[in-house]
């Protein structure tokens, strides 16, 4: 059906881009410059993913939609992002641990819509795939850094992960527009492993399984930090709806 | 002035081998293996081509350069087309390419197999220093000045330089 596949499309564009906006919110405060300039790239790999998403999703829905009025032009209700992206970036730590978590789920979940009978979606994820590799490798080893590091360091990664791991059980809970692309519970395993084995490494103690987690995102309801986020990001355009460049 | 000759593809190809990336200006956009295929059907030229990373945001300077340097030689029929599958590697980029680089300052791209370890704080593959050519370098970070580059320092020069990062 086609509008699951433009939901599906939009859900996948609205986790990178409200990912990125999160991370670009680092830019010009890390801790320290080579830091704060891999966020940054982290980042703009983000918006990218989300630009092909968008525009694929555009040319579905067709007539006046664009990449940027989909961006811009949506409240809070019509995005489609998990829970898990739009959370404060916090210290260090949450940053890290959230990245770790991010990115571990889609690095499997690319490496799975990369065989989608979808030619797009498959072509957007195989370049997708290449980067998040990256981005797993940066956050995997800064979690093994700070967890098996100073007494301070370990209790900020603690921390992090109690306020954190509620949201992580959204990313595998299918939405109604979603199950004809992926089957989450094949990913599902690969993500728990991988945070297994980076937390043992790390000295860090990996959550109860049958935690209770938070949903609702993948249907358009949000945390508050959500709509900070967007009216940041769509206050001039939406002030200016007819600016060009 | 607009030309009356037919237009050919290796025309179009000759153009395009003068067309340079903006953040690199010593590499052009054929040395990059960014153009994928030339198409040109009467007096229609389509450029085909790829990005090289998601976010990069030279692809859309790229685009226009491509078209300005089409028009100068009189061709206004233009379509520029970007296509994401294959997805570019940096195993397209040219050895020519690889040397301009070098000279340039800035380390070219290993072969992918070699260098892309997925490993955690895995050993890296030594890279060569572009500047006084010896091995014995580390990797400062996996992200540098833009998002296909890497941070390097030579622990023998001292100097620092960039990797372009295998892709």
């Amino acid at each position: 059906m086609k509008d699951n596949l433009i939901n599906y499309t939009l859900h996948l564009a609205d986790n990178a881009l409200v990912m990125g906006q999160r991370l670009g919110e680092w830019c010009g405060h890390g801790p320290i410059l080579e830091q704060d300039i891999a966020l940054s790239n982290i980042a703009l790999d983000y918006v990218g993913q989300a630009r092909n998403f968008y525009q694929y999703a555009a040319e579905l829905i067709s007539g006046d939609a664009t990449e940027d009025s989909l961006a811009y032009f949506r409240s809070d209700r019509n995005y489609k992002n998990n829970l898990l992206v739009e959370l404060p970036n916090g210290d260090w730590a949450q940053t890290v641990l959230k990245e770790f978590l991010f990115s571990t789920y889609q690095y499997y979940l690319y490496q799975q819509l990369i065989k989608s009978s979808d030619a797009r979606i498959a072509a957007i994820s195989e370049k997708s795939f290449k980067e998040v590799s990256y981005h797993l490798k940066w956050s995997s080893e800064w979690v093994i850094r700070l967890g098996d590091g100073t007494g301070e360091s370990k209790s900020r990664m603690i921390k992090a992960i109690e306020e954190t791991w509620m949201f992580t059980g959204e990313l595998f809970e299918p939405a109604d527009f979603d199950s004809e692309f992926i089957n989450l519970s094949t990913i599902k395993n690969s993500w728990q492993q991988k945070i297994v084995t980076v937390f043992q490494e790390a000295t860090l103690s990996v959550p109860e399984a049958k935690s209770w987690h938070q949903s609702g995102g993948k249907n358009g309801v949000h945390t508050e930090y959500l709509s900070y986020i967007l009216a940041e990001m769509q206050v001039l355009p939406r002030t200016y709806p007819d600016a060009t460049w | 002035m607009i030309s009356t000759d037919k237009i050919s593809v290796k025309k179009v190809w000759t153009i395009l081998h003068t067309v340079t990336d903006p953040e690199v200006p010593v590499l052009t956009i054929t040395d990059l293996g960014i153009v994928r295929d030339v198409k040109v059907e009467d007096d229609k030229v389509e450029v085909i081509i790829t990005p090289t990373y998601s976010g990069c945001p030279a692809m859309d300077v790229i685009s226009m350069n491509i078209r300005i340097a089409l028009l100068q030689e009189g061709i206004t029929n233009i379509s520029i087309k970007q296509v994401l599958s294959p997805a570019w590697t940096t195993d397209w980029m040219t050895e020519e390419g690889k040397q301009k680089l070098k000279a340039y300052g800035i380390a070219p791209p290993h072969y992918k197999q070699v260098v892309c370890e997925p490993e955690l704080f895995g050993k890296e593959e030594a890279i060569q220093c572009p500047l006084c050519n010896s091995y014995n370098t580390r990797l400062v970070s996996q992200f540098s000045s833009t998002a296909c580059k890497a941070l390097y320092q030579c622990n023998d020069c001292k100097e620092p330089f960039d990797y372009f990062k295998c892709h």
